[in-house]
């Protein structure tokens, strides 16, 4: 059922021309994503995908259309080549998960490998009853230090290269056009 | 910048409550979902509803950039610092064990101020992109 509406969203969102709708429609469906990792019981990433796709990487494209316009321009070229290149990719990613295991597969080589030693050690190990919490900060801290990292280097980025009420500092200074 | 007497009244009640959200994530997250990324971007998500409901310039006043991108600075500083000060204390880069006499309550306040830090950058960061983008001229 959600994942029908998933598909029903993002055909509207390659049919529509109006860039306001798309961006709401990505934001309706990142929820409806959240709500898929909910039924898999997956409450932090959908945690996550609730409040940055649908909340914050909503206001900041909103944010970009206030910069850019409204309208998507009509493209040019024919579409014949793109659809042939994304139809062979999902054809082949289809084919590809013909080899993984059934999903929910107690065998699968994702539960057997370090997940098992989580389980039955972070209790006495980390003590922390949330074990997404304990894997995140303590085993894998490494890569979480990694993470705030990138976060903080998406800021200095973007501060330098918009900067905080950049342009209009320089246009009351001068009446040049740039 | 929005007359809106609906939005501005619901916006008025809902900010603190978000705020608040965002703490609970914050230091709860070692015993239900979330943790300090969730809790960052949920506090940044009250700014901006604040930023929406009475204008970009007054919540750049109660979040002033010049403090946000140090604070940016200091989330991954605390993080790191952490784990120097495991190093320091004679443990492994971020194996908290050795922060407390006792290994799991090392751990316990490890997980807590690395979480802290992740969720003050995350924060931090996130206003900053908006103000970037808010605050530009098209």
């Amino acid at each position: 059922m959600l994942l029908t509406f998933l598909v029903v969203t993002a055909l509207a969102v390659v049919r529509l021309r109006s860039l306001f709708a798309v961006v709401m429609l990505s934001g309706i469906y990142s929820l409806v994503t959240a709500g898929v990792f909910i039924a898999l019981d997956a409450v932090d990433v959908a945690f996550t995908e609730a409040a940055v796709g649908a909340g914050i990487a909503t206001m900041l494209m909103l944010g970009t259309l206030r910069l850019t316009g409204h309208r998507q321009v009509a493209p040019r070229h024919s579409p014949i080549l793109p659809l042939l290149v994304v139809t062979i990719t999902g054809g082949v990613l289809l084919w590809g998960t013909r080899d993984m295991p059934r999903f929910g597969d107690p065998q699968a080589p994702v539960h057997l490998h370090v997940a098992p030693r989580y389980i039955e050690d972070s209790p006495i190990e980390v003590g922390v009853p949330n074990m997404v919490t304990s894997v995140l900060a303590s085993y894998r801290g490494f890569d979480t230090l990694g993470e705030t990292a990138v976060v903080f280097t998406a800021g200095v980025g973007v501060l330098a290269l918009l900067g905080i009420g950049g342009r209009r500092r320089r246009d009351t200074d001068g009446d040049d056009q740039d | 910048m929005n007359n809106d007497i609906v939005l501005t009244v619901i916006a008025r009640l809902l900010i603190p409550l978000i705020l608040l959200l965002a703490l609970y994530v914050q230091f709860h997250g070692d015993f239900g979902p979330g943790g300090g990324f969730q809790a960052g971007v949920i506090f940044a998500a009250g700014i901006i509803l604040y930023a929406l409901t009475n204008g970009p310039q007054a919540a750049m006043r109660i979040m002033p950039p010049r403090v946000l991108t140090p604070l940016a600075a200091l989330g991954v500083l605390l993080y790191g610092g952490v784990g120097i000060t495991t190093m320091l204390l004679g443990g492994h880069f971020l194996n908290y064990d050795v922060l407390a006499h006792d290994a799991v309550h090392g751990q316990h306040s490890g997980i807590l101020l690395i979480e802290l830090g992740v969720g003050v950058t995350v924060a931090s960061v996130m206003l900053v992109i908006f103000f970037a983008f808010i605050t530009r001229e098209p």
